[in-house]
This record gives structure tokens, sequence and C-alpha cells, in this order.
């Protein structure tokens, strides 16, 4: 057994040479993203990691960007597919504006272009490996939706990616409301995002929170949130299992 | 080239033993213009314009004829009017059937919810063009789960049009289009033409008898945009009164269609029409007749007898 047989790539009998023209697997990969509508608009968070297996590899990956001047997008999974989205998000929106008619693609049309994208690729066995959030603002309607590799779609009030669904929108399902107030509603993002670094291994300490509005778009500088290790309960952890250290 | 259906009827040897003459002198000096030469001194007296057999080429006026013929069979289409406010826009029609027998030729097409279009000319381009246009928006619903702004839909229909007067084995569509329609700003109206130009109006007439709708437009159309969709609906039979030449306006002749903010593009039925135009007494009395009969004739013979040469070419405008 040597290692040319080991790499699927290079040994024919296990894949064919098409296998090298569609993706199989992620290689450098966000982790969730979260959102929420509020009262003034959309607030999306995310960290700022880009994993590389189980290797924390890159640090400052920057995975909240705006679309145009009503939408704002999030991606987890890989990042080079990410950045393929974006330049068609860029394409698509340069195009709208060139128009130049007083009409504008809103986050809901975004939205479903994106849908669009993500199936036909999953339909040609050649994914686009993201799930993506979809949020914004236009003549005073809030858009809150997401899109998967599969082109699972849906909007909601909340949503999240990847490990977001498990642990983040339980705590939103609770503590959710109509018309939270911008503070309000980064408490709530903050709660869900430490939860995450608590809990995810893919998680790094160094997050982004996005904010969109009828104006516009803000995202803040990168920052980190306040952790607590000591809790009683992770001192000694092993204290009453028998034979463990 | 036209030379094809040269023949030699006795009475042309005269002019073209002058004609060879200088043909053999300008030959050793420029034998490729010497064929044109020829066509236009020998030729000219058979065909009303030499320019006009392919829409690819050119008259010395900067012309193209094909395209002027196109729109000239828009004139000859029985009229279409369209008019709208802020917030609507209305489409009417005259339909009149060849004989008792048949049924009325469909002008007024729904392409979507928030698009209609009424058409004068060839209906047959006409249909194909409506068939282009509700694919359109239903692929851009498709996409992006939203409507085809009105717009950028007429753009692409221009664009269609301008094809066809840039390519030697296609003819231009003989059709006029009047979109009505919404986008985010409101209700518009465009007038599309066979040329590949687009316009955008507050009211316009087209196809027979048009300028008499015309006049009556031009003198209220200030008031339209403030107006009231049962106001610009009067306005729209109104209109189309004037293009019957003091016939009596009934439902049976007529189409009319409304599209707004808030209500889809849906063509009136029957009896709804009948209704407004005996609430508004438009169907015309006899008395009324003399005065408007005064008004059409001479704009009656503007329509039928436009000669293209003397006024400046309509895509011009």
């Amino acid at each position: 057994m040597n290692s040319f047989d080991s790499n699927p790539a290079t040994n024919s009998l296990i894949s064919s040479e098409a296998d090298s023209q569609r993706t199989l697997y992620p290689y450098v990969t966000g982790t969730s993203v979260v959102g929420i509508k509020y009262k003034d608009g959309i607030l999306l968070a995310a960290d700022m990691g880009g994993s590389y297996g189980s290797t924390l590899r890159y640090k400052s990956v920057e995975r909240l960007k705006p679309v145009g001047k009503h939408s704002l997008i999030g991606a987890s999974g890989e990042i080079s597919d990410f950045q393929e989205i974006m330049r068609y998000l860029d394409d698509l929106i340069l195009s709208d504006n060139m128009w130049d008619d007083g009409n504008s693609l809103g986050p809901k049309e975004v939205h479903n272009y994106l849908t669009r994208v993500m199936y036909n690729r999953r339909n040609k066995f050649n994914p686009l490996w993201n799930s993506l959030v979809l949020g914004g603002v236009k003549n005073g309607q809030k858009y809150l939706g997401t899109v998967s590799m599969i082109g699972v779609h849906y909007e909601d009030n909340h949503v999240a990616t990847g490990f977001g669904n498990h642990l983040a929108r339980p705590l939103l399902r609770d503590e959710w409301r109509e018309n939270l107030t911008f503070e309000e509603g980064v408490i709530l993002l903050e709660k869900c995002m430490r939860v995450l670094l608590y809990r995810d291994r893919s998680a790094v300490n160094k997050l982004q929170i996005a904010k969109i509005t009828e104006e516009g778009v803000t995202i803040s500088p990168p920052y980190s949130l306040k952790t607590f290790w000591n809790f009683s309960a992770f001192e000694n952890p092993t204290h009453g299992a028998e034979g463990s250290w | 080239m036209s030379v094809n259906n040269f023949t030699e009827p006795k009475f042309l040897v005269g002019p073209i033993l002058r004609v060879l003459n200088r043909v053999r002198r300008q030959y050793i000096q420029n034998p490729v213009s010497t064929l044109h030469t020829l066509c236009n001194d020998v030729v000219c007296k058979m065909f009303r314009n030499q320019y006009d057999t392919d829409v690819t080429t050119w008259s010395p006026a900067g012309r193209l004829f094909q395209v002027e013929y196109a729109m000239e069979a828009v004139k000859q289409g029985s009229a279409a009017i369209g008019l709208r406010s802020k917030s609507h826009v209305v489409l009417a029609c005259v339909n009149k059937a060849n004989s008792e027998l048949s049924s009325h030729q469909k002008k007024i097409f729904k392409v979507d919810d928030h698009v209609g279009v009424a058409i004068a000319g060839l209906t047959a381009d006409g249909r194909v063009l409506s068939r282009y246009m509700r694919n359109e928006c239903i692929n851009y619903f498709y996409t992006y789960e939203s409507q085809l702004p009105v717009g950028r839909l007429v753009v692409q229909l221009a664009d269609k049009a301008q094809v066809c007067t840039q390519r030697s084995w296609k003819r231009p569509y003989g059709v006029g289009l009047l979109v009505g329609g919404l986008d985010e700003s409101g209700a518009h109206l465009y007038y599309n033409c066979p040329s590949g130009n687009y316009f955008e109006y507050q009211a316009f007439a087209i196809g027979s008898r048009s300028q008499a709708a015309k006049t009556y437009l031009e003198r209220k159309f200030v008031s339209f945009m403030a107006s009231s969709r049962e106001n610009l609906i009067k306005d729209a039979l109104f209109a189309l009164r004037e293009t019957l030449q003091g016939e009596k306006l009934t439902s049976s002749a007529c189409t009319i269609a409304v599209v707004g903010v808030g209500e889809a593009f849906h063509i009136l039925d029957q009896e709804t029409v009948q209704a407004l135009i005996n609430e508004f007494e438009i169907a015309g009395e006899e008395a009324a007749a003399p005065d408007q009969a005064g008004v059409d004739e001479p704009s009656a013979a503007d329509d039928q007898a436009a000669p293209v040469d003397q006024s400046a070419a309509p895509m011009d405008m």
C-alpha cells in the first residue's frame, strides 16, 4: 500500500477524472452564522474562524458581507465557495445597477436567486458547500432567510446555520420577541455566540456583528466575548467517574 | 439586386441606349459603382423607392424603408388606446369582427398579473411577442420570486424588435404594442414600435383613426396622473368613441382592460363595459355625429395616405 494509491485523486480505480471537476468535500470552513429580526432591521453574527479540518487555521475570515443596498449575507461552510458566491452576487448587483431605472433587487429577490443557484449546483452533483443566511430591509419590509447547500430554503424571524441550529435557535425560540431594540438584539446574539464558543469546537473567540436597516449596512469591527471557565462543575470533572483520570 | 426584375419592353429602348454609352465610359473608371448607377438611371422610374427591398439597406436620406413600412402596418390596424394615472393603467381597443359570423380579433393580452398589452397591426406578430413577454415575466418570477418591472420588460422587447431591423434574413415585427404595467415607482404606459424604439406615455393611441383619439387625449391628459380609476376608464371610453367616427359605441365592439396597484391585470367583461357606457352616456347621439365627422375627416386622410417620403421618418421622432 503506497501513498500513490491512498490519494483518491490519483487512483483511477477509486475515482474518475471527472471527480476532480466537482466538490466532494470542503477544505477551509466557517462555522455557524446566527441571524435575528429586530425593530429597525436585521442583525447577523458570525465568528471569524476558518478551520482546516480540525485545525483552527485562519482567524480573520470575514463571513458577513453586504450585498447591494438592501441586503446582508452570512456564510458558513467552504470559504472558497463563499468567495465564488460573492462574485456571482457582485455581477448580479452590477447588472441590476446598470439598468439605472429606479428599480432594485431586494433581499427577497437575492435570497431566491441564491436558492436557484444552490439547487442547480446540487442537481449537477457539484454543490457550493455553504449554508447561507440572507437578511435585509426594503421599503420598510424586513426579510430574513436561509439557504443550504442542497437548496433547502425558508424564511423566519430568527435563523442559524450549522451548530447554531442546535445550540442557538432553542435560545432564540424562548427569548426572541418582536421589536427588540438594537441593544437587546446584540445581547441576545452574544448569548447565542457565547454558547457556541463554549460548545462548538470550530468556534473562535473573535466575532463580528452586522446590522442592516433601511439606512444601510454596518459591520462591527472584530471583538471578543468574555468567557468564564471556573464553574465548579468544570473543576475536577472526573470526580465521580470510577477508573477515569 | 433589383436588376433581376429588369425586363426590356420596347419603350425603354431609348433610355437604355443612352445609358449604355454612359455606362461604357464609366465602367473603365469604376466597375463597382457602375452597376449601381445603371440601376439608378434605368430602374428608378419603375419603383417608388429602390432602397426598400432589404431591411438592411439604407436610403441616401438615412432611412430604413422596410422599418417604416412596418410602422405603416401598425397604422392600418384597428385603434388601440392607453392611458395612465399614478396607480392605474387602462387599455382600450376597437374590436370589430370581419362578419357577424366570425369572432372578434383578440387585441389585448394579459402578460402577467402586473402587465398587459394592447396591439395594433399584424395580430399574429402581436401574439408571438405576447408569448415572449409572458415567458420573460414567468422566468423572472421563477428566479427572483418577484415581478419583472415593466420598464425592464419593454427594453427587452425593444431590443428584440431592433434585432429584426439589422438582419437581412428577418423582417421587422409589424405590430405596435401599448404596454401597461407596474413597477416600484407606480403605473406606467409604454409604446413599443417595430423600429425598436419605445417611449413612455401619459396617454397614447395607435392604429387607424387614432389621431382623433390623440386629439381628445391631448386636451385632457394633464388631469390623468391624479385621476381616479373610474374617471380613467371613462376617458378611455370617450377616446375610443372618437375613433369610431360617429358610430355607436357598444360593448360588443370594444375591449377594456385595467391594471393597478393592488389590482391584477384583467379584461372587463361585456356587461360591466356596457354598464359603464350607459352610465357615462358615451354611446354617442346622432346629433353629435356631424361635429365629430368634421374633426375626424382630415385626420382620417392623414392616417391612410401618410406619404412617407414627404414627412419626417416616423422613427426619427
